[in-house]
């Protein structure tokens, strides 16, 4: 049974391939190719949970190795899986997931005339992905971590003849990669500090090694999830990553790539409980990110960017959640898994509103869709309900546990990490609320585009329609779910550890908060976009919503300290090569060969000449033997 | 006497290079074919020979292998003298798969001139390009080879000559000032080169002034058993000597300027043939040689190497993202990865050594793939510049992918060969220099830049004017791409036969300097606990 661990991996590989290499014979059948390998690799995931849960605790994990990748003296890389409770978690929500979005795809991708290319890299993003989480060292690990980033700057820049797709997956790529070489380093001291990099042989020793080792290791693998789960400050390439079509930005952009740094965090998590000062770098930019993403996504009129903002305020929590240790790693993950639920079925949700809508994205020209797409608005407001966590809802429970955790941290700390948390709700129910009244209530603002036609709201295909119900269940009853018994705590905690906080605050008291923040939140809404009619025109706003539209002024200093920067560095360079060393070694050849014109005159294409210089060169051997002999 | 497969396998290009010179001048297509399908079968049967010898080559077995002694000069002790070890036998591997796709992917670059009447022009350029790849061929082949020291060094030099005339004879600019542009390169690239080889001379005398033999084996195990001892002056003084010109030829920074220009002014398929293969023997000496002959010294000169390879890394990334000539953009990466190579030879630890030598080879067939697929763009518009394409991937999809897979080698992309030895390299520089390790991950960044913006300017977008009429790869260049992004691929996901391959000769000169890695901090805090508990117990 445990054979089967890499077939999870090959099977979407596979499929990768075969739609890749395949040419256009496989056009016509290119899709529903793709989407049976997804679904395959559901099944077979499927397979290996119930065989899990056949098993008691201790005998859940699974090693298999298949073989060695990189011998070499001393350093030992294998190619080898660990399949446990939060792998296990992680494999059914992205091959799950994953099966909805390829069969979404089919609708939304129709008409593209790439579309077997398009599956060709979302199979490969399922393989890259579960490849990162069955993983059982870190250096394979991250052979995961760049293929997501590879499918996600290929798809991305999936519409590569439009520019701003092109640098958007440029850009993704980029941040990403400043994140690995955390990464890399991490896989480094732990090389140099344990001999190996492999999960179980370093977690043993961890507590062998000195604080600085452990608090360098835990800051360099934040770095890197930083930069995958787009946290401040390697946040600004997620907004524009929302170029790609929007199954993308549901699937890698908001339900699973973006979640790997909390992954990572949650899997390291013996290397973070030693490490108190990583712990708290940690919280502290779960916070600042939970706060940032959503002030963001107050501004934004573009429906998919005011998701993403809101994506990385929802991963501010899981990192923050993470950050605090045993009392929040499960917490962490489990409202990793209800986002990834509701948040891919808001995605979803806007794509199906874009494609009924000649893929307008901007809110202002919407309103009043409810009676246009009734299916999408109810799918998309048990999301909407759910992320804001409406009590009984998969949000409530999930987001409600992080902030009874962040409370719990005990001191000042808690309060003030409690305290973000609790604002950051109430910011979530009023964006929320605000993409909802833009998008669905209210008068229609649409207008007939530059060619003059009306857009004519209409309900997307049962292909597309399908994916959205199921996404929608799940964002309804997963988090109750998982709290009956606290069924998810004892699933995932053998693997994560768990301990209860000592929140100053009751849960009554928690959620009681929560539930009066959520209200002020969506009243705050109501009362801007639901009571008066929403301009068709953004107003200017204030200077915080203007900051905000621009992600926080974030990007323009990207602009001028590092991108400027960086070309008047090159520019400076290029110069100095040329003029500087260039030019000083020239000066030294003329000097020894006379002029530079003379040599120049040397070649002139012709075969005399040719033979002339071969003399030359036959002069300058026999010159050399003969110094030879005379030495 | 054993079959001497070491001369025939560089014999045999030799010998090749000769006949296709002497082939007649085409006067029809036939005959136009007949003069390159020649030179093509030698460098198969070169490739079939390359494979012979890594089938014999044991890896457990002696340090050189296959080797073959005759003398040559008895007055100066000069003999002929060859034989491999794991190294050599990837190196001479390398050079046997790449010339064919090199000679594949140049197919029409020195085609004859036909006038309107059909009418082929009578020269033997056709001829002398092919036979020029094949004499640099076989130098190489022989220098991966050489253990006598004034043998490799004679070939080392030689090989200037074909590389010359590769360089300054062929190219897509033969005009006016263009032609000057290629001439200047051409020199640039042979005094370069001479300079360093004329500094190599004089230190390959003072060898001889103090061993009295020129044979690598008898100084390695002279200097093992003691019988020999250099002076730390003179050590220092003939190491420099040698490293100079391998620095050169490498290129190290700051000797890097003629390369840029050589493989701008040179054809993609010369342009490989110099940075994936020639430049390699730079490299290969500096293992051979330098860290053999003169340990102490290539110890002592080790940090002063480590930091000009770290800045020729940032430098040369650096200059990549600037350029705006895309063969000039590949040369500045490709010095950056020479940085690499340099780092992990000289950090002096067997992960950075063992991935100096599987970087050797990745560099050589990722470089290759891209290079060749920017060259058959390039021959489709007849420019270099990056600012002439744009949105070929609408035009020519299989091309664009087949240049982003081979960008994506170079910027080391897990799953891909470069990148097991580019973190091997980081690793094991990091474990004696974490500063220096650390600094040169700054290199991954650039790279990712260089690549893609590279590929962003020309492949995507809306289609440029004056790229509607791009066509796809035809089947003779898929026949280059594919074979080489396969073996990518295969490098990256199962690099263990070419790493078994290396390693022993790896462990050899590590020992043979007397340099053990450094041990993990756990396992030498263990050591040094477990010592005073043994003596606090005494």
């Amino acid at each position: 049974m445990d054979n089967l661990i890499p077939v999870l991996v090959a099977v979407p590989l596979l499929g990768a391939a075969l739609l890749l290499c395949g040419g256009r014979r496989l056009d016509r059948v290119g899709h529903w190719l793709g989407t049976l390998l997804a679904f395959a690799s559901f099944g077979v995931g499927l397979a290996l949970f119930f065989s899990m849960l056949g098993r008691s605790t201790a005998d859940r994990p699974v090693h298999l190795n298949l073989y060695t990748w990189i011998p070499v003296n001393g350093f030992q890389a294998e190619v080898g899986f660990q399949l446990d409770q939060l792998s296990m978690t992680f494999v059914l929500l992205i091959t799950g997931v994953g099966s909805l979005i390829h069969l979404y795809s089919i609708g939304y991708m129709a008409h593209d005339e790439k579309r077997r290319r398009f599956f060709g890299f979302l199979n490969l993003f399922l393989a890259a992905m579960l490849l990162l989480v069955l993983a059982d060292n870190y250096l394979l690990l991250y052979v995961g971590w760049e293929g997501v980033g590879l499918a996600s700057y290929l798809l991305i820049g999936f519409w590569q003849h439009k520019p701003s797709a092109a640098t958007a997956a440029k850009k993704a790529f980029l941040v990403n990669r400043v994140g690995d070489v955390g990464l890399s380093i991490a896989v480094m001291l732990m090389f140099t500090t344990f001999g190996t990099f492999a999960f179980t042989p370093v977690f043993a020793d961890a507590p062998k090694a000195t604080q600085a080792t452990l608090t360098g290791i835990g800051l360099m693998l934040l770095l890197a999830a930083c930069g995958k789960s787009a946290q401040v400050p390697l946040q600004s390439w997620l907004g524009d990553a929302m170029e790609g079509p929007t199954p993308v930005s549901a699937l890698i952009h908001a339900a699973t790539m973006v979640t790997a740094g909390v992954y990572l965090i949650t899997r390291s998590s013996a290397i973070f409980n030693l490490a108190p000062a990583a712990q708290l770098a940690t919280v502290v930019v779960g916070a600042v990110t939970l706060l940032f993403g959503a002030i963001v996504g107050c501004a934004k009129d573009d429906i998919k960017k005011a998701l993403a903002g809101s994506t990385m305020s929802q991963i501010g929590y899981m990192v923050l959640a993470a950050g605090l240790g045993p009392i929040g790693y499960v917490f962490a993950i489990m409202h990793l898994v209800t986002h990834g639920f509701f948040k891919a079925g808001l995605f979803l949700g806007a794509g199906s509103v874009m494609h009924g809508m000649n893929d307008e994205v901007d809110m202002r020209k919407y309103g009043g869709l409810r009676k246009y797409m009734p299916l999408t608005f109810v799918t998309f407001g048990l999301g909407y309900l759910a992320i804001i966590g409406f009590p009984g809802l998969s949000g409530f429970f999930s987001k409600d546990k992080i902030i009874e955790a962040a409370f719990g941290h005990g001191g000042t700390e808690g309060w003030i990490l409690g305290t973000c948390t609790l604002v950051g709700a109430a910011v979530t129910a009023f964006y929320m609320t605000r993409v909802m009244l833009m998008t669905f209530f209210g008068e229609k603002r649409w207008v007939p585009d530059a060619d003059g036609h009306e857009p004519h709201p209409h309900e997307s295909p049962a292909v597309m329609g399908a994916p959205m119900v199921i996404l929608a269940f799940g964002s309804v009853f997963l988090g109750g779910l998982f709290s009956i018994n606290s069924s998810f705590v004892h699933w995932l905690s053998p693997v994560t550890g768990y301990q209860e906080g000592h929140s100053p605050l009751s849960t009554t008291t928690v959620t009681a908060c929560t539930t009066v923040v959520l209200l002020l939140g969506v009243g705050v809404a109501w009362m801007m976009y639901g009571r008066k009619p929403v301009p068709a025109v953004p107003p200017l706003g204030s200077l915080l919503t203007r900051a905000a539209r621009r992600d926080l002024l974030q990007d323009d200093f990207n602009h001028v300290v590092l991108v400027s920067g960086g070309s008047h560095l090159t520019r400076f360079l290029v110069y100095l090569e040329g003029k500087g060393l260039d030019g000083l070694v020239n000066g030294i050849a003329a000097l020894i060969g006379g002029t530079s014109g003379r040599v120049r005159k040397v070649q002139n294409g012709y075969v005399r000449s040719y033979a002339l210089s071969m003399f030359g060169g036959a002069l300058v051997l026999a010159a050399t033997t003969l110094l030879m002999r005379a030495v | 006497m054993s079959f001497p497969i070491l001369t025939v396998a560089a014999a045999l290009p030799a010998v090749g290079a000769v006949l296709t010179a002497a082939l007649p001048p085409a006067t029809n297509a036939r005959s136009r074919d007949r003069n390159k399908v020649v030179p093509l079968l030698f460098s198969l049967g070169t490739l079939v020979l390359a494979c012979v010898v890594a089938a014999r080559y044991q890896p457990h077995g002696a340090r050189y292998q296959m080797t073959e002694n005759h003398s040559w000069i008895p007055q100066f002790g000069i003999s002929y003298s060859l034989g491999v070890d794991g190294l050599g036998v990837v190196l001479i591997l390398l050079t046997g798969v790449l010339v064919p796709f090199v000679m594949l992917a140049s197919w029409h670059d020195a085609d004859p001139v036909v006038d309107d009447s059909g009418t082929f022009e009578r020269n033997r350029r056709t001829q002398g390009f092919f036979a020029l790849i094949l004499a640099v061929e076989a130098m190489v082949v022989i220098a991966f080879e050489a253990t006598d020291v004034f043998l490799f060094y004679v070939f080392f030099e030689a090989m200037l000559i074909p590389m010359y005339f590769l360089i300054g004879g062929f190219g897509d600019r033969t005009k006016g000032e263009d032609a000057k542009q290629r001439s200047y390169a051409a020199v640039k690239f042979l005094l370069y080169n001479l300079l360093g080889g004329l500094v190599m001379l004089a230190a390959v005398i003072g060898l001889y002034t103090i061993t009295h033999t020129f044979s690598l084996v008898s100084i390695t195990t002279a200097l093992q058993n003691g019988s020999l001892h250099f002076s730390s002056t003179a050590e220092n003084a003939l190491f420099l000597g040698f490293m100079f010109a391998f620095a050169v030829k490498a290129p190290l920074w700051p000797l890097h300027t003629w390369l840029p220009n050589a493989m701008g002014e040179a054809t993609p398929g010369v342009a490989v043939l110099i940075t994936a293969v020639v430049d390699k023997v730079g490299t290969f000496a500096m293992l051979r040689f330098c860290l053999q002959l003169f340990p102490q010294a290539s110890k002592t000169f080790a940090p002063a190497i480590l930091v000009l390879s770290v800045i020729g890394i940032l430098y040369g990334a650096l200059l990549a993202v600037g350029q705006k000539d895309i063969k000039r953009l590949v040369a500045y990466a490709s010095i950056s990865h020479f940085g690499f190579i340099i780092l992990g030879i000289f950090a002096l630890t067997s992960q950075g050594q063992s991935g100096a030598e599987l970087y050797m080879v990745n560099h050589g067939v990722s470089t290759a793939a891209w290079l060749l697929v920017a060259g058959f763009l390039m021959s489709r518009r007849g420019s270099r510049l990056i600012a002439d394409y744009g949105g070929v991937q609408k035009v020519a999809p299989i091309m664009a992918g087949t240049f982003l897979v081979g960008g994506l080698a170079i910027l080391s992309l897990p799953g891909l060969g470069p990148f097991v030895s580019e973190f091997l390299v980081l690793v094991g520089t990091f474990e004696r220099y974490p500063a220096l390790g650390i600094v040169a991950t700054a290199g991954i960044v650039l790279a990712a830049l260089y690549v893609l913006v590279l590929y962003q300017r020309t492949m995507t977008g809306p289609v440029k004017p004056g790229n509607e009429g791009v066509g796809d790869l035809k089947a003779r260049e898929l026949v280059v791409v594919a074979p080489l992004i396969a073996l990518l691929l295969v490098l990256g996901v199962y690099p263990k036969p070419v790493a078994d391959i290396v390693n022993p000769s790896v462990n050899q000169t590590l020992s043979q300097m007397g340099q053990s890695d450094p041990p993990p901090h756990l396992t030498s805090a263990h050591i040094n606990a477990a010592t005073t508990t043994t003596g606090g117990g005494q």
